[in-house]
C-alpha cells in the first residue's frame, strides 16, 4: 500500500501551485484554474485522511464528492462572469479591473 | 381660599386663548374678553382680601401664614424639593389687589388708547401674560417658584416694550431691558443657590420662621471674603431685586423702557414689575434683618442714593415720559430706603410697613400719572413737552386727574402719598439722619419735578395746535379709568395700613410725627411746588437762565449724568475687549483647534495608509499566505 505522505506531498504540492498561480497570473482563466488546484488538492486530503486515519467512516468521502459538486458549479459562475467582463471590457487581465474603483 | 387659585388660571387661559386664536377674532372681542377676565380675576382678589383680612387671616390678633394650594413639582432630597402653591399673607394679598385693580384699569383703558393698532390682540395676549405671572410671583411659596414668575415676568416685559417691534428704538429698549435684568438675575441665582445649599429649602415659611432661625444657624460663623456667606447670598439676592427695581446702577433699562406702548409703562413699569425687588426684600425680610443686617445698610444707602440720582435727573428731562420713568426709580428707592432702615417686630418694623405703605399708595398714583401722560400723548401726539402747554382747557378731567397724582407724589395732605411717604420719612429719622435729610431734599425735588411736568403739559405757553386736529378730552373708556384711579389715590391714604401689614404680622399702631417729620415734609413740598409754580406756570424765561448758569452740572443731568455711556464703555471696551475676545479666542483656536486637529490627523494617516486598499484581491491574498506562512513558521519554531 503506498504510504500515506505520499499523497500528502503531492497534494501540498498542487495546493502551493494553485497559490503561487493564484497571486501570480494576470489572466483570470489562469486563475480559475489555479483555484481548482487548490480545491483539488484539498480534496485529495479529505479523502486520503478518511481512507488512512478513519476506515470505518465515510465523511470524508462524502465531503469530497460534495466539494466536487461545489467547484464545478462555481467554475460555471466563474466562467459566466470572465465571459461578461470580457464582453464589457475586452480583457481578461485582472490588473485591468477596476472600473468600481474609480 | 382654594378659589385664590383662579386668580391665577384666568389670566393664564386668557393669554393662551388670545395668543392662539387672537388673531381670528374681532379687535373688540379680543379686548372686551381679555377685560371682562382681568375684571374676574380682580373680583376674586378683592374677595380673598375681604376674607383673609377681615374674616379669618387672624389668629389671636397675628396674621396667619395661609397656603391654600400646593403641590411638589420637583423632588431633590428628602427636604429640598420645589414646590408650586399658593402663600397667602398680608404683603401678597395686598399685592394680589394691586396688580389686579391696576391691571383692570390698564385692560380698560388700552381699549380705547390702543384701538386699531396692528396686533391688539397680540397686546392683549401678553398682558394677560404678563398679569399671571406678576400674580404668580405675589403668591409664591417658595423663592424658586417666585425666580420662575420673576423670569416671567422679565418676559412678558419683554415682549411688551418690544410692542412696536418696527421701531429700532423699541427693539433695541427691548434687548437692554432683558439682558440688564438678565444680569442681575444671575446675582439672584447665585444667592437662591447659596441659601438653598445651607439651609437645605427652598420655602419662604421654613426660611423666615421663628426670626430666620435655619438661615442664622446654617450658616453661622461661615465667611468669605472678610463677608458672613448668609451676607453675600442675601446681598446677591438683592442684585436681583436692584435689577428689576431698577436701583442704581442697574437703573438704565428702566427709561428706555418707555419705548413700550403707555399704558404698559403704567402697568409693568410704574405699579408692578418693578416694585417686585421690593417685594422680594419684603418677602426675605426676616432672613435680612436677623441674618444679614449689614446687607439692610447697604440697600438703605443705594437706596438713599438712587433716590437722589433719579430725582436730579427727572428735573431736567422734557421727554413726560422720560421723567415719570426717572420719579418711578426714584420712588422705589424710597419703599429700597424704608425696607432698609426698618426694624423687626411692632413698632420698631415701621419702615417695613411704610414700604409696603407707599409701594401700595405708589401703584396707584403713578398708573394714575402714566395713565394721564398716556392721554396726553394720545391727544398732541408727541412726548415732548415743548409740544404741550395750556392743555387744561381742551382736556380737563386730565388735567384735574393729574393734578390730583402729582399732589399725591408729592406727598401734600390728605393725599394718599402724605402719609406713606411720611412713615417712611419718620423710620428713617429714627434710624439714621443723613438718609433722612436726603430723603426730605429727595421729596422737596419730586414736588417740584412733578410740578413742573404738570404746569408744563397742562398750563405755561399755549403751542400752535394744528387748526383741523386740535387736542380734545379723550374718550370715556380712557377717563374712567383715570377717575376711579384718582379716587384711589386720595383715599387710600387713610386705610390704616399698620392693622393689616407688619414685619411680624401683628398689628400695631402708628401716628402721624407732625412735628419732626410731617410739617417739614410739607413745607418742603410745598417750597418745591411754588418754584415750579413760579418758573412753569406762566411759562417764563427763567429756566433756560437757570439752566445756562448751571452750566455742565445742567449738562450731566440731561445726559442722565452719561451712565449709559459708562455702561456701554465697561461692555464695549472692558468686557469685550478684554474678557468675551480672549474667551472667543481660546474657543475658536484651542478648542475647536483640537478638534480640527484631530480631524486632521485622521485624514492625513488614512492619506497615507490609503495606498494599501488597491483593490487587487491578489495583492490581499500575497499577504494573507505570507502572514500565514509566519504564523505557522511562529507556532512551528517557538
Amino acid at each position: 500500500m503506498i504510504k500515506m505522505e505520499y499523497y500528502l506531498i503531492v497534494s501540498t504540492l498542487m495546493f502551493f501551485i494553485g497559490v503561487y498561480g493564484f497571486i501570480a497570473r494576470k489572466n483570470m482563466l489562469a486563475i480559475l484554474i489555479s483555484l481548482e488546484l487548490i480545491l483539488n488538492a484539498v480534496e485529495i486530503n479529505f479523502a486520503v485522511f478518511n481512507r488512512y486515519l478513519f476506515p470505518g467512516s465515510m465523511e470524508g468521502m462524502f465531503f469530497t464528492l460534495f466539494g466536487i459538486a461545489i467547484t464545478a458549479a462555481e467554475t460555471a459562475i466563474a466562467i459566466a462572469i470572465i465571459i461578461n467582463v470580457y464582453r464589457n471590457i475586452g480583457s481578461v487581465n485582472v490588473r485591468k479591473i477596476n472600473k468600481m474603483k474609480e | 381660599m382654594e378659589y385664590s387659585l383662579f386668580i391665577l388660571i384666568t389670566p393664564f387661559v386668557l393669554f393662551l386663548l388670545l395668543g392662539l386664536t387672537g388673531h381670528k377674532m374681532k379687535q373688540n372681542v379680543a379686548g372686551i374678553i381679555g377685560t371682562v377676565g382681568m375684571g374676574f380675576a380682580a373680583a376674586l382678589s378683592y374677595m380673598v382680601a375681604y376674607q383673609y383680612f377681615f374674616v379669618i387671616g387672624k389668629t389671636a390678633g397675628v396674621f396667619q401664614e395661609m397656603i391654600p394650594v400646593s403641590f411638589e413639582w420637583l423632588r431633590f432630597t428628602e427636604k429640598l424639593h420645589i414646590d408650586l402653591g399658593i402663600l397667602l399673607d398680608p404683603i401678597s394679598v395686598m399685592m394680589l389687589v394691586v396688580i389686579t385693580t391696576v391691571s383692570l384699569m390698564v385692560h380698560l383703558y388700552s381699549l380705547s388708547y390702543m384701538h386699531g393698532e396692528k396686533g391688539f390682540q397680540r397686546y392683549y395676549s401678553f398682558l394677560s401674560l404678563f398679569s399671571f405671572s406678576m400674580l404668580g410671583l405675589v403668591v409664591a411659596t417658595n423663592i424658586f417658584q417666585m425666580y420662575i414668575f420673576w423670569e416671567l415676568v422679565g418676559v412678558s416685559s419683554y415682549s411688551l416694550i418690544g410692542f412696536y417691534y418696527t421701531k429700532p428704538s423699541a427693539v433695541a429698549a427691548s434687548k437692554k431691558a432683558f439682558i440688564v435684568t438678565r444680569f442681575a438675575d444671575l446675582g439672584f441665582l447665585i444667592g437662591i443657590l447659596i441659601l438653598s445649599y445651607y439651609t437645605g429649602t427652598f420655602d419662604f415659611a421654613t426660611l423666615t420662621a421663628n426670626h430666620a432661625e435655619s438661615v442664622v444657624t446654617s450658616m453661622q460663623g461661615l465667611s468669605f471674603m472678610g463677608l458672613s456667606v448668609a451676607a453675600w447670598a442675601m446681598a446677591l439676592i438683592f442684585m436681583g431685586g436692584a435689577g428689576k427695581s431698577a436701583m442704581f446702577p442697574l437703573h438704565i433699562w428702566l427709561p428706555d423702557a418707555m419705548e413700550g406702548p403707555t399704558p404698559v409703562s403704567a402697568l409693568i413699569h410704574a405699579a408692578t414689575m418693578v416694585v417686585a425687588g421690593v417685594y422680594l426684600i419684603a418677602r426675605l425680610f426676616p432672613v435680612y434683618i436677623f441674618a444679614a443686617p449689614e446687607v439692610l445698610t447697604l440697600i438703605a444707602y443705594i437706596g438713599a442714593f438712587t433716590a437722589l440720582f433719579a430725582a436730579i435727573i427727572a428735573v431736567t428731562q422734557t421727554d413726560i415720559k422720560r421723567v415719570l420713568a426717572f420719579s418711578t426709580i426714584s420712588q422705589i428707592a424710597y419703599m429700597m430706603v424704608s425696607l432698609g432702615v426698618s426694624g423687626y417686630g411692632g413698632h420698631d418694623g415701621l419702615g417695613y410697613m411704610a414700604s409696603m405703605f407707599h409701594l401700595f399708595t405708589h401703584a396707584f398714583f403713578k398708573a394714575l400719572l402714566f395713565l394721564g401722560a398716556g392721554s396726553v400723548i394720545h391727544a398732541v401726539h408727541s412726548n415732548e413737552m415743548k409740544d404741550m402747554g395750556r392743555l387744561h382747557k381742551f382736556m380737563p378731567v386730565s388735567s384735574w386727574t393729574f393734578l390730583i397724582a402729582c399732589l399725591a407724589i408729592a406727598g401734600i395732605p390728605p393725599f394718599s402719598g402724605f402719609f406713606s411717604k411720611d412713615e417712611i420719612l419718620s423710620a428713617a429719622l429714627h434710624h439714621d439722619k443723613l438718609i433722612f435729610f436726603t430723603m426730605l431734599f429727595v421729596a422737596g425735588l419730586t414736588a417740584f419735578y412733578m410740578f413742573r411736568l404738570y404746569f408744563n403739559i397742562f398750563w405755561g405757553k399755549e403751542k400752535a395746535y394744528d387748526s383741523h386736529h386740535k387736542p380734545h378730552e379723550s374718550p370715556a373708556l380712557m377717563t374712567v379709568p383715570l377717575i376711579i384711579l384718582a379716587i384711589y389715590s386720595i383715599f387710600t391714604g387713610f386705610i390704616h395700613f399698620p392693622e393689616f401689614i407688619s414685619s411680624d404680622s401683628t398689628p400695631f399702631a402708628a401716628h402721624i410725627e407732625w412735628m419732626h417729620v410731617a410739617i417739614p415734609s410739607i413745607v418742603v413740598a410745598l417750597t418745591g411746588i411754588v418754584i415750579a409754580f413760579v418758573l412753569y406756570f406762566k411759562g417764563s424765561e427763567k429756566p433756560v437762565q437757570i439752566a445756562k448758569s448751571l452750566g455742565g452740572f445742567y449738562t450731566a443731568t440731561v445726559h442722565k449724568f452719561y451712565l449709559d455711556e459708562v455702561w456701554m464703555f465697561i461692555t464695549q471696551s472692558v468686557i469685550f475687549k478684554l474678557i468675551c475676545k480672549p474667551i472667543a479666542w481660546f474657543d475658536r483656536h484651542i478648542i475647536d483647534g483640537a478638534m480640527n486637529g484631530l480631524a486632521w490627523t485622521t485624514q492625513k494617516t488614512s492619506a497615507s495608509v490609503k495606498g494599501l486598499q488597491s483593490g487587487q484581491v491578489q495583492l490581499y491574498v500575497w499577504v494573507y499566505v505570507i502572514g500565514s506562512l509566519l504564523i505557522a513558521a511562529l507556532a512551528l519554531f517557538l
